[in-house]
Formats: C-alpha cells, structure tokens, sequence
C-alpha cells in the first residue's frame, strides 16, 4: 500500500507510510456516523420549525428563566473557580507541603467522579439536615434548591478546568522572569501583578471559558440539588427533558439548539484567545 | 568597590563554592572563567542576591549587603536566555524598574518614556520599543535585556553567559559592543562565561575558576603567560601535556623551537593548514604521548611519518598536585 | 528546602496553603466522604444488601456491559485518527480535530436528544425501526450509541499531541528497513504510545460508566433492563432509598478513585502534562 496516487488524488502531501487510506477513510466515516449526522439532525429539525415557531419556543419566559439561570450559575461558578482554581495551581506548582500528591490527584475528582453521585453528595451535604446546611440554615443561608446550590455544584464541576489549565503556563514560567523583575527592583506583590498574572491571563481566561461551557450543559451533579423549580431553579438541560417527556419535541430541539450555538461561541472564544497569545508570547 | 570574602555555599552535600575571596574595582571589567560546575554562575547569583551564601561576606563599598533583598541592591543582571517580559513591549521591559518605584524615587511617565527610548538608542534599538520579544532577533534581545538592566543605573553589572544562546558571529559583534558600552558608561562589570577566548578579549582582569575554588586571578596576559596551576595551564589557550620524571610538562604548540639537537622528537601522524601555520599532530618518540605542534608556513608542509626534533619553550612544570615547580626545561 | 529567594515570606506560604487545602476540602473532599458516610450509615449489611438487589446487579451488569463495548469501540477510532492525522499531510486537520472534539462541548442531555430525534418513535428512523421490531431509544442499542458519542474524543485526545511530538521519524525508519504498515504499527508506535493510550482508555472508561445525562435522555429508566448504575442511583434516591442510593453511588466512587490512582501512577511514569488539553 504504497503512495503511488493518480494525480488527480494528490490533494495531500505524498509520504512514506502506509495506511492513510484506511486510517483517514475510517476516521471520516466514524465521525460523520456518531458525530455529524446526529449533531446535524438538532439543526435541521430546528431550521424544520420556521422561523416563527423557533423563536417563540426558544425564548419563552419559562426558558428565558432557565438560559439566565444556566449562564448565571455557570459564570459565577466560573468566577468563584477562577479565583480559587488560581491558587490552587500556585500552591500546587510553587509549594511543597506534606499530601501535595495526593491533593493533586484529587484535583481531577470531578473529572472521574460520576456526576450523579456528585449531585447526591452534594446534596447530602447542603440540604438543610446535612453536614454543611445544618450550620448555613439557622444563619439564614439556602443553599440546597436554590440557585447557589446549582453554583456550588457547578464549582465542583469547574474547577479542574480552570487548575490545569493554569498548572503548565505557572510550571512553564520558570523563575528566571521573577528574578529578573525582582533585581530591576520589584516587590512579590508587584511581580505577581505585573509580571506572572498578565503571563498567565491567556490560561485563566481559557480554563474560566471551559469551565463556564461545561457548567451551562451540566445536568447530572445540578438536578439533584437544585430544585427544579420552573422560572426559579430550572436548569436549561433539565426543560430539555421536561419537553422531551411531553413529546414537545420542537420546544427540546429548539432550545438544545440555543444551547449548542452558545457551545459554540464559547469555543471560538477559547481559540481566539489561545491563538492570539501564541502571536505574541512564542519566544 | 565590590568584595566578597569567604563565601561558601553548598547545594546539600555538594559543595559549589569553597571560601571564594575576591576585590573588584570600580570601572573593571572581570571574567569569571571556568568549565560548567566551577561555581562562577553561583558566585554571580551570590553576589547579585538571588542566592544565600552559607558563610562569607558580600561588600558593597565596604557595606555588607548579605542581608539586603535583591530588590534592594540595585544590580543589573542579564541573563543567559534574557528573561524579558513577553507581554510586554521592547519599551515597556525597558522601563519596568524605573515603573515599580515608589515614594520619591518614582518618576514621571513621560520622563520613564523619555529614558526608555535614550536607553534604546544607547543599544542601537531605536524604533523598536514597540515591538514585542517575540519578534526580535536573539542578539536584539540581549540587547533590550541589557538596556533594561541599565536603566536602573546600577552600581554593578552581572552578566551570566549573555552571548551563550547566540550565533559565533553575533556574538563575536555583541563582545565587542559590550566592551565599548562599558568604557562608555564607566560602568563595573562581572562577566560570567566558559569561553575562554571570549574572556580574554574583553577582560581587565579574568578569575579562573574550578571546583568551586579559585585557581588565578590576573590580566589575560598574566593568565596566558604564567598560568600558576596544572588546571590553569591547561584550560586557557591550547597546551601540551606530556608526563615525566619531575611531573607534568606543560607547552604551547607554537611555543617551539625546530633544531636538530631538540630535546624531543615528534612522528608526524597528521597535518594540516591552520591559519598561517601547519599544525602538526603525532606522537613522541619513545614516551608515545599525543602532541600539537604548530610550524610557520615559511616551512615545507611536513609529510606523514617523518620525524621533527623540537625544543619547547617557555615550558611550565607542574607536580601531582597541579602546583608549578620552578623553573624551565630546555 | 528553599530554592529560589524570590518567593513568599513563610507566614504567606502557610497562609495560602492553607486557604487553599480549607478550600479543596469543602469542595472536593467532604463530598466524596459523604458518599461513603451515607453508604455504611446503617452498617455494612445493608450496605451489601443494596448492592446485591436483583436491580443492582443489573444495572451494574449493564454498565460493564456497555464500556466493554463503547471504550474498545473508540480505543480503535482513537489509534485510526490519531494515526492519519499525525503521521500524515493534508489540508483540514485543524477542522478534523475541531470536529472530533465536538462531543466535548456538547451537554450531555443534548447530546441524548440528538440519538432520540434520530431514532425514537417520532424520529428520522422512527418508522422504519418499529417496521423491523427494532428498539434503539429505550433499549440498550440506545444506550451504547449516546454513550460511544459522549466518550467519542477521549482517546484521540490523549494519543494526538503526543503522537505530535514524537514525530514521524521512528515509523520511517521500520519501513525503511522493509516492515509492512501493521508491523510499524504494532512493533514501533504502539509501545511509543502504550502509556498515553492507556491514559486514554482510563479516563474514556471512567466516562463511559458514569455517565448519567445523555443515558438518562435515551434509556427511558427500565428498571432491571434499561437502568445503568447512574440512572439506579437516580431511582433509588428518588424514592428515598438513600442507603441503597448511596451504596450504588459509592462503587462507582470507588471506580473514580481506582481512576484517580491509575491517572497518578501513569503520569509520574509517563511525566503528562494532564492539564492543557481537558
């Protein structure tokens, strides 16, 4: 199976090894079986709708009421996480602590951990007799099936996004930058401002975008804690659902379609920033 | 005046540095020369404090600054692979010490633009200050990573292998340069690198060193004439090494002398032309120990196999220890 | 021992460890705890009990089942694409990667509804399957096409940068000195590859029996025949069976945590930058 191509096929570089047709020819077919055609049908479906129906059933109040809980969780849990997710990644990379790998390895728990049983447990613990609502509730504070409890649970969710995304620049920094600025006469705080903070801005902003795009799709670690409350505590997923098992097909296809071209954006987002910052920062 | 005295440092049981002494003046320019491992890069860091030494004393014009932070000891440092900001503009590394200052030594934004640029001029930059690292050249960055250091008009430079990542021709330009710069500026400057031709060509006095210890301080002449150990002799310029009854006999290959009654006899291996003069590879007669010689052009090109009687000059003697015995052998 | 004197003073280093340690506990650490709490509240009979119900067993049984299918499904997809896009030139494959990490960005609810449009009874096949007597939504088939979607990236993910980085060099060579295209294949790039493709095959492992949103939309919650551990968890705590809920929920917890093991094992052996790429 040599690279012997009629030259009407030598769309692509002649090479030495073998199995390209195969490879690629598999790859393509896989891909346009499980991925393309199925993606495609929500679009085709929702564009089957006419314009009138689709606005009508993408934007009404009850889903309105979930986009801006879905995107308002999800940006505070991205927040919250970019804060903490930052210094988690320092203390990871500049400190060593008895336990470090173990809480290292811990970090990707919830990519491991099921979301399911992250939704029970941290329902377990938030609800009003749990280890932490017991306390929260005398003070005043919901947080089980109210909108902060979809945030923690989406803190949850997020937070490996944002350290590792961080982790490699922090790790790639090395500490000849830091010594530089500190003989030019800067304090820590001044270096970590001016010069470790902008260098590391790109990867925040990245892993704060992915943890936002997971957060809005989440639904199996939120359901349990939130209440499902239409127009109060009704994740986007979940009215996806609900349609669903009415048989509103329509109603589930349209807002999975809002739903998929937000994915979208915040995925160009994310390759955007990536790309800009290889412009300026490839030594 | 710079002066450190009895600085020792270890990386736990290694010991990088043994008891180093050593007085700079002001406006010299000093080679810290040695192989990867003699501790010149240590010492460097030492004194710029961007490393504690574990005994010793580090003096500024007769000032211990040991326990002053490196923030605080207003030295410029420039380093091996520049270490410049990359979010930053040529302009915008520049003017970053004078930007983190505070209190009344803080000055205006327009006069920091102001000493950015005669800084990028003084580098041969200008017009650059816009652009970003990524976008210049290897020499233009040291260049930027110099300016920078200079800005804070500092009362010492320490340069750690600078020209280290560089191309042989640019960074035979940027030696040059810098030498310039220095007269220029009246500046005091501790230059650490392994080349030894680099260190000779611009120091006024170079420090060799090994193992962490000292093994000479003197001029580049001084160095090169009398090297006062085995290690010396050996490391800077090119050197024979033959061992005999007394110790080891130490000569330059163009450090002789054809006669006819020459104490040594060479078996001509190899040759070829090497500047203005054949350089000869063989073994000697009897002993069988690998010798250069270096024989003028005005000579015939020596054929394979044939023998060459020569006498070494200026040949230095050391003993086991790597400690000269006097005297010449002739 | 300090490295570097451009760090912190120590009261700072303590202050933010700390900060850092409180902060990981609330989040991460007491709700894996609380799993195992709930579980063995009642002590470990019932905890068994749970476990061994008729239902329980089936859904594990279901579960196993459908990684034993959809993990080795996407290894091969992995290693095929991984392959054409690394060892070969062509126009597009920044599109190709783009596309294969589509299911990443996709919620896992949309990401059922897609397979219910495409085959439940009032979808594109609809007809033709009930024609045939063929069950895809509501029966297993369902199940494992959503669940080969979701985990479709994760294998090519960890084999193409890799594969990236080393280069065509090593498989140019085997063919030089005369091997076919498999036996490159098996004998030069698989060993460069066996740590990351294991990697790969963890973590697609660890999706594929935990998902929960995409099955949930496409199983239709069959009890002892369409239920995945997940979805039993689901049941079970819908009906107030917390014991029974949390015991389930707890193997699969452990399963995250042989994960988490094996993740840590194979990076300190493989040295993995696991971060960039999630």
């Amino acid at each position: 199976m040599h690279a012997i191509t009629p030259r009407a096929a030598r769309w692509r570089q002649p090479s030495v090894l073998p199995g390209f047709g195969l490879s690629f020819g598999f790859t393509l077919a896989w891909l346009t079986l499980i991925v393309l055609i199925p993606l495609a049908t929500i679009f085709l479906k929702a564009a089957g709708m006419g314009w009138q129906e689709f606005l009508a059933v993408a934007f009404s109040p009850r889903a309105m009421a979930a986009y801006r809980l879905s995107f308002g969780t999800a940006a505070m849990a991205g927040l919250v996480n970019a804060v903490f997710g930052l210094l988690v990644a320092w203390v990871l990379v500049r400190y060593e602590f008895p336990g470090k790998k173990v809480v290292s390895a811990l970090v990707d728990l919830p990519f491991a951990l099921p979301t399911a049983v992250a939704g029970i447990a941290l329902t377990a613990l938030y609800s009003p007799n749990g280890w932490i609502g017991q306390y929260l509730e005398p003070i005043g504070i919901k947080v089980a099936f109210t909108p902060i409890g979809i945030t923690v649970a989406l803190v949850f969710i997020g937070l490996p996004f944002v350290v590792r995304s961080v982790e490699p620049v922090l790790e790639d920094l090395g500490k000849e930058v830091e010594e530089a600025a500190a003989t030019l006469g800067a304090t820590r705080w001044q270096t970590f401002l001016l010069v470790i903070l902008p260098t590391i801005g790109p990867a925040l902003l990245t892993g704060f975008a992915l943890a936002f795009a997971r957060g809005v799709g989440e639904y199996g670690s939120v359901i349990f804690i939130s209440g499902n409350m239409p127009g109060r505590t009704e994740i986007a997923p979940l009215l996806i659902v609900t349609q669903l098992e009415q048989y509103a097909y329509a109603g589930a296809t349209a807002i999975a379609a809002v739903m998929m071209l937000a994915s979208f954006l915040v995925l160009l987002l994310i390759n955007l920033i990536q790309a800009t910052s290889r412009l300026r920062m490839v030594p | 005046m710079i002066s450190v005295r009895g600085i020792t440092k270890r990386f736990g049981t290694y010991a990088a540095l043994h008891g180093i002494d050593l007085d700079i003046q002001t406006c010299e320019f000093i080679a810290l020369l040695g192989p990867s491992g003699s501790g010149k890069t240590t010492l460097l860091r030492i004194i710029a404090g961007l490393e504690f030494q574990d005994c010793g004393e580090v003096l500024f014009n007769g000032k211990d600054v040991s326990s002053l932070p490196v923030a605080q000891r207003r030295v410029g440092f420039v380093f091996q692979h520049y270490a410049l900001f990359r979010h930053m503009t040529v302009a915008e590394n520049v003017a970053f010490g004078l930007s983190v200052r505070k209190g009344k030594a803080r000055i205006s934004k327009t006069a920091m633009r102001l000493r950015a640029e005669e800084l990028l001029r003084l580098v041969q930059l200008e017009g650059l200050g816009a652009r970003y690292p990524a976008q210049l050249s290897g020499g233009q960055r040291q260049r930027v990573a110099l300016a920078r250091a200079l800005a804070i008009e500092p009362q010492l430079l320490l340069l750690d292998e600078p020209f280290g990542a560089l191309d042989a021709k640019v960074r035979k330009d940027l030696r040059r340069w810098l030498r310039d710069l220095h007269k220029a500026m009246g500046l005091t400057s501790i230059f650490v690198t392994h080349d030894q031709e680099e260190a000779l060509e611009l120091a006024d006095r170079v420090v060799v060193m090994d193992h962490g210890r000292i093994q000479q301080i003197g001029t580049p002449d001084e160095i090169y004439m009398n090297p006062q150990t085995s290690f010396v002799s050996h490391f800077v310029g090119e050197t024979n090494r033959i061992a005999a009854a007394t110790g080891e006999v130490h000569f330059r290959p163009h450090d002789i002398e054809l006669v006819a009654n020459g104490s040594e006899t060479v078996v001509v291996d190899n040759v070829f032309r090497k500047g203005g003069v054949w350089r000869v590879e063989g073994l000697l007669e009897g002993s069988g120990q690998f010798v250069e010689l270096d024989i003028d052009t005005a000579h015939s090109q020596p054929a394979l196999g044939e023998t060459i009687r020569f006498r070494p000059h200026r040949a230095r003697i050391f003993n086991a220890y790597g400690a000269p015995h006097q005297g010449e052998k002739s | 021992m300090i490295t570097r004197t451009t760090t912190e003073g120590r009261l700072t280093r303590a202050l933010l460890i700390g900060l850092a340690l409180v902060f990981l506990g609330f989040v991460l650490f007491l709700p894996l705890v609380v799993v195992f709490s709930e579980a063995l509240k009642m002590g470990l009979v019932p905890f068994l009990d749970a476990i061994h119900t008729p239902d329980a067993l089936a859904a594990i049984r279901l579960t196993l089942l459908i990684a034993a299918i959809s993990v080795p499904l996407n290894m091969v997809f992995g290693l095929a694409a991984s392959w054409a896009i690394t060892k070969f030139q062509f126009p597009g494959k920044a599109l190709l990667i783009t596309l294969i990490d589509l299911p990443f960005s996709v919620s896992p609810v949309v990401s059922g509804l897609i397979f219910v449009l495409l085959f439940g009874a009032n979808g594109v096949f609809g007809a033709w399957l009930a024609e045939h007597d063929l069950k895809i939504i509501f029966a297993v088939p369902g199940i494992v096409l959503a669940t080969v979607f979701i985990t479709f990236p994760f294998v090519a993910r960890e084999l193409i940068p890799l594969m990236l980085e080393q280069g065509k060099d090593d498989e140019e060579a085997a063919i030089s000195l005369g091997a076919s295209g498999w036996q490159t294949f098996w004998h030069v790039t698989l060993p460069n590859i066996r740590w990351a493709l294991l990697y790969g095959v963890l973590l697609c492992n660890a999706r594929a029996m935990g998902e929960f949103g995409a099955v949930s939309v496409v199983s239709g919650h069959i009890r002892g025949e369409t239920n995945t551990m997940p979805l039993h968890v689901e049941i079970l705590y819908n009906e107030y069976d917390f014991v029974g809920a949390f015991a389930v929920a707890s193997l699969l917890a452990l399963l995250a945590l042989v994960t988490l093991v094996a993740k840590t094992v194979l990076e300190w052996r493989f040295d993995l930058h696991a971060g960039a790429r999630h």
